[in-house]
């Protein structure tokens, strides 16, 4: 019997808290554009009507950190941004997720010197790095929805609140 | 040679004739001695032949050689004629300062800096002389000033030497 018929005749279907909690989140994870270089362009292409990030309800990009869910970390991050990146980081509520896109971000890319942090998760823990120069759009969906994954398997239950209890690692490279 | 160069160039000479011209892909630089550089460069604004009323920017060389290891490099511009030239004056490692230009160019305040930022060559008489883009405390272990672009930098940097945020556990 489907969700349909249980709606229509019953009113009423029984589930988990869980599950509706979970399903909540994936389908509308906020992302926090944290647009530092080229790699924001492509991120605003994964906003648009062609890659359209609104099918998987992340089409709200927050620009105040406080409603944002996902941080997408698009850009090369200096020692001096690593403070702010962090600072906005800080002040995103909990449960949230982070995305490394582009190799800047992850490992530092071609900017093998002095200024430049040599991947982010030195100091942020990263959920998925999307590899690319810059990534295409299609790359940052992929990662989406391997975070909308990840949540699905979370517990986001009272006694397990703010823990990463997700049986999906943190970590994950993503290539398209 | 042009005769716009030979104009500068004559300006410069008349100054002090310790002056090298040196042409490379029509370009022109001038190498002056440290005493006279600051004549040569308030005469070239000056004079109605060469008006260069604009400074472009100032930056350094390390050439990597002991004693003579830095050239100082001031870029001119001169809005009337649309010329430019090159100045470069030698600074030695055992005397690393220089005289300041800021009475001649406003706009050497921050080029100053940012040249002392990244080869720790000081100007005399700066009204503001600290680092640019670097933390003022950025150095190694020891507590030695580091300065980023000089050739016995590392190009990764030193581990330690600039603070990251630190990392939250989960």
């Amino acid at each position: 019997m489907g969700l349909n018929e249980h709606l229509t005749r019953d009113g009423f279907v029984t589930t988990t808290l869980e599950s509706v909690v979970t399903w909540a989140q994936r389908n509308s994870l906020w992302p926090m554009p944290m647009g530092i270089s080229c790699c924001a362009i492509e991120m605003m292409a994964f906003g648009g009507p062609r890659a359209d990030s609104s099918r998987f309800g992340s089409e709200r990009f927050s620009f105040s950190p406080r409603q944002a869910d996902l941080m997408i970390v698009a850009g090369t991050v200096t020692y001096k941004m690593s403070w702010v990146v962090k600072k906005i980081w800080d002040q995103m509520p909990d449960p949230k997720w982070c995305i490394a896109m582009g190799v800047c971000t992850s490992s530092g890319g071609m900017f093998r010197s002095y200024p430049v942090v040599q991947g982010i998760d030195q100091f942020l823990p990263v959920d998925a790095y999307v590899a690319g120069c810059p990534p295409r759009p299609e790359a940052l969906m992929k990662a989406l929805m391997y975070i909308q994954e990840k949540v699905s398997a979370s517990k986001p239950t009272l006694a397990n609140f703010g823990k990463d209890t997700g049986t999906v690692n943190r970590g994950e490279i993503i290539t398209i | 040679m042009s005769t716009t160069f030979e104009t500068i160039i004559a300006v410069a000479k008349a100054v002090t004739p310790n002056v090298t011209p040196v042409e490379h892909h029509g370009d022109l630089t001038i190498h002056v001695d440290r005493d006279h550089f600051m004549d040569v460069l308030a005469e070239l604004r000056d004079n109605p032949r060469t008006k260069f009323n604009m400074l472009v920017d100032i930056t350094a060389v390390d050439k990597n050689t002991s004693p003579d290891r830095y050239d100082v490099v001031y870029f001119l511009l001169s809005l009337e004629f649309s010329h430019r030239v090159r100045i470069k004056v030698g600074v030695r490692d055992d005397r690393m300062e220089l005289p300041t230009v800021v009475e001649i160019w406003e706009s050497a305040n921050w080029y100053e800096r940012e040249t002392y930022d990244m080869y720790g060559i000081t100007f005399e008489g700066h009204p503001d002389m600290r680092r640019f883009y670097m933390p003022e405390d950025f150095m190694d272990a020891d507590g030695t000033q580091l300065y980023p672009l000089r050739k016995d930098f590392p190009l990764m940097g030193i581990p330690g030497s600039l603070p990251l945020p630190p990392k939250e556990e989960i």
